[in-house]
């Protein structure tokens, strides 16, 4: 564990995203306890541009956008967080449920994944999001988790088959090893490296997804999250205003956010697949 | 029965089954909406109508489309008759307008953007991603990062900074619409070049994201082939180093095939958005008005033909994949 920790430090594309996250994070964690204010109080004029006072201007609303912000920054990367965490469980529970016990349980779950992965999870997104009427943020999260995770359950099923037959698994079947602790001790640590990838993947797009789905209009209610900004800009008619300061900061904000992590991904990947190594 | 005939066969069989659960989750989940859905849509449209016979028309007009009274099996018997007949229902926000007819106003302007646009991202990613992973050095060092980059920025946020820029700031292109909006749609150059201007700004900014996720897929499964041992075995036997290219490019290329089958709901919902942004009459714009209106079967009949359609393609990709791909020709003789 430690030295796969010192080998990741030595990958610059690894570096360069984790640093990049944690300032944000600490941004985003220390900003709100020096400025104390509501990000939803109205400050100044609408559309106010960036000065002294406001370091990012104001919204319509005339609402600070520097916290606000930084209040959507901290939403978007939670609904991630949970929305990552969510799809991973659950993507590594079906996907070593249907690689591990094999027979028809395999047959039924990979048939499940496959219809799940054709049919856009876009659309269950919003087919959901429009069914239900007070969606907190946790809720978006959880929707976002439960359509995303056939690509985890896809992958992780095809590594699980390939270590099913291995020689150390077979030993601990026949020492009579419970078939928990044979996934546990002899299969999870094979995959481990590949399901943290899989995570920050999952990270990465949650935050999108959540992006696209408030952008539509069907964000969390009564919180701020980078998506919700985005769509406040464009309904309040943001561009036409000339207000650049009221969607760049965003747009910026969610793309530096998943740049960061595809930029671990592709730094954890470089070193866990070395034939990928150029 | 041939190979291909039961590769084929198989295929459309789990198509279908993906079809039917794309059909009732379509059905169901915008039913569990609580209470009666149709008093309250009904309400909502008969608002400002006084005549309470009319009220009482729109009413009894839901509830036969929806048939709310009966059990949930019979519904979905309806629905499913209803969507044969290529009856989506009438628009809440709309009333008294077919969603059918919304729709095929809107679908040939998604398709002329969409398909085109994908298409031509698809193409000059993967050949951008081969050709970063085969020169490597400097190119391969800008490449990488920046493709990645646009990449990590969602479709809809990239359009609306070409907005700002080339449509507000620069003014060089329209900023709303398919076309000038005191134009009448008719076969004339000024209309066509009316178009094709509205086209250019959305088009630009599918493309470029398209570019970024499919030059980075190419270019590690490129790398990946240009390390395997085929290569160093080709370049020991003084094969020329474009042919070897071409293998490699060959080889790489076919998953890259898949890939695309395999983002394309992605990348069609990314587009929607982009639609939105630059208010383009096609499905993703009316989608964003029926969403904002609560315009029930208005939503779930664009949800139904982007379902549908994303269907369609995979199955597409799918079959001609199956003809492309010597290795699935392979398994399937093994099979017999």
């Amino acid at each position: 564990m430690t030295h796969s920790v010192r080998i990741l430090l030595k990958s610059p594309k690894f570096l360069i995203g984790a640093i990049a996250t944690l300032l944000m994070l600490a941004l985003v964690v220390i900003y709100p306890l020096v400025n104390k204010s509501d990000p939803f109080e109205m400050k100044a004029l609408a559309f106010q541009p960036p000065g002294s006072g406001l370091p990012l201007g104001s919204d319509n609303f005339g609402r600070d956008l520097f916290l606000e912000l930084v209040y959507g920054i901290r939403t978007s990367v939670a609904v991630g967080l949970i929305a990552g965490l969510c799809a991973t469980a659950i993507g590594l529970i079906i996907g070593l449920a249907s690689g591990y016990v094999g027979g028809w349980i395999d047959n039924v779950l990979t048939a499940v994944t496959n219809m799940f992965i054709v049919i856009p999870s876009f659309i269950i997104l919003i087919l959901v999001s429009v069914s239900i009427n007070s969606r907190s943020s946790l809720v978006v999260a959880l929707i976002i988790g439960l359509t995303s995770w056939p690509w985890t359950a896809r992958a992780v099923r095809a590594q699980t088959v390939s270590l099913r037959n291995r020689d150390h698994v077979n030993l601990a079947k026949i020492s009579g090893h419970s078939t928990p602790r044979i996934i546990a001790f002899e299969i999870l640590p094979y995959i481990a490296s590949y399901v943290v990838m899989a995570f920050i993947l999952q990270v990465a797009s949650g935050i999108l997804a959540e992006a696209s789905i408030s952008m539509l209009g069907l964000g969390p209610y009564n919180t701020i999250s980078l998506g919700i900004m985005m769509n406040w800009a464009l309904v309040f008619e943001a561009p036409v205003s000339g207000a650049w300061w009221a969607f760049i900061p965003a747009a910026f904000a969610i793309a530096v956010i998943t740049f960061s992590l595809y930029m671990m991904n592709t730094g954890m990947d470089e070193i866990f697949n070395p034939k990928i190594r150029s | 029965m041939n190979a291909y005939t039961k590769y084929f066969v198989k295929k459309s069989g789990w198509y279908l089954a993906t079809l039917l659960v794309a059909l009732v989750l379509n059905f169901l989940l915008p039913r569990l909406i609580e209470g009666n859905p149709v008093s309250t849509i009904a309400s909502q449209v008969s608002q400002g109508m006084t005549d309470s016979d009319s009220i009482k028309k729109v009413y009894e007009n839901f509830m036969k489309e929806f048939g709310i009274d009966k059990p949930l099996i019979v519904q979905f018997g309806i629905y499913l008759k209803h969507l044969f007949m290529g009856d989506l229902g009438t628009s809440f926000g709309l009333y008294p307008r077919k969603v059918s007819d919304i729709l095929a106003s809107a679908v040939p302007w998604t398709v002329g953007l969409q398909l085109p646009a994908i298409l031509v991202g698809w193409i000059l990613g993967n050949v951008l991603g081969a050709v970063a992973a085969y020169r490597k050095g400097l190119f391969d060092k800008v490449l990488f990062p920046a493709a990645l980059f646009i990449n990590s920025i969602p479709f809809f946020t990239l359009a609306i900074m070409m907005l700002y820029l080339f449509g507000i700031t620069l003014k060089w292109f329209p900023i709303s619409g398919g076309y000038d909006f005191q134009m009448v749609p008719h076969f004339s150059l000024e209309f066509i070049g009316s178009v094709i201007r509205h086209h250019t700004l959305p088009f630009l900014s599918i493309v470029l994201v398209t570019i970024g996720g499919q030059a980075i897929g190419m270019r590690e499964m490129s790398i990946y082939e240009l390390n395997a041992d085929y290569v160093l075995y080709s370049k020991l036997l003084g094969i020329r180093d474009s042919r070897v290219a071409r293998y490699v490019f060959k080889n790489a290329m076919l998953p890259q095939i898949t890939g695309l089958a395999l983002s394309l709901g992605t990348m069609v919902g990314g587009s929607l958005i982009c639609e939105i942004v630059f208010s383009y009459p096609g499905i993703g714009t009316w989608l964003f008005t029926a969403i904002r209106q609560l315009d029930y079967p208005l939503i779930s009949g664009c949800t139904l033909l982007i379902a549908l359609t994303v269907l369609l393609a995979n199955f597409t990709i799918e079959m001609i994949y199956g003809i492309v791909d010597p290795r699935i020709k392979a398994a399937q003789m093994e099979e017999n």
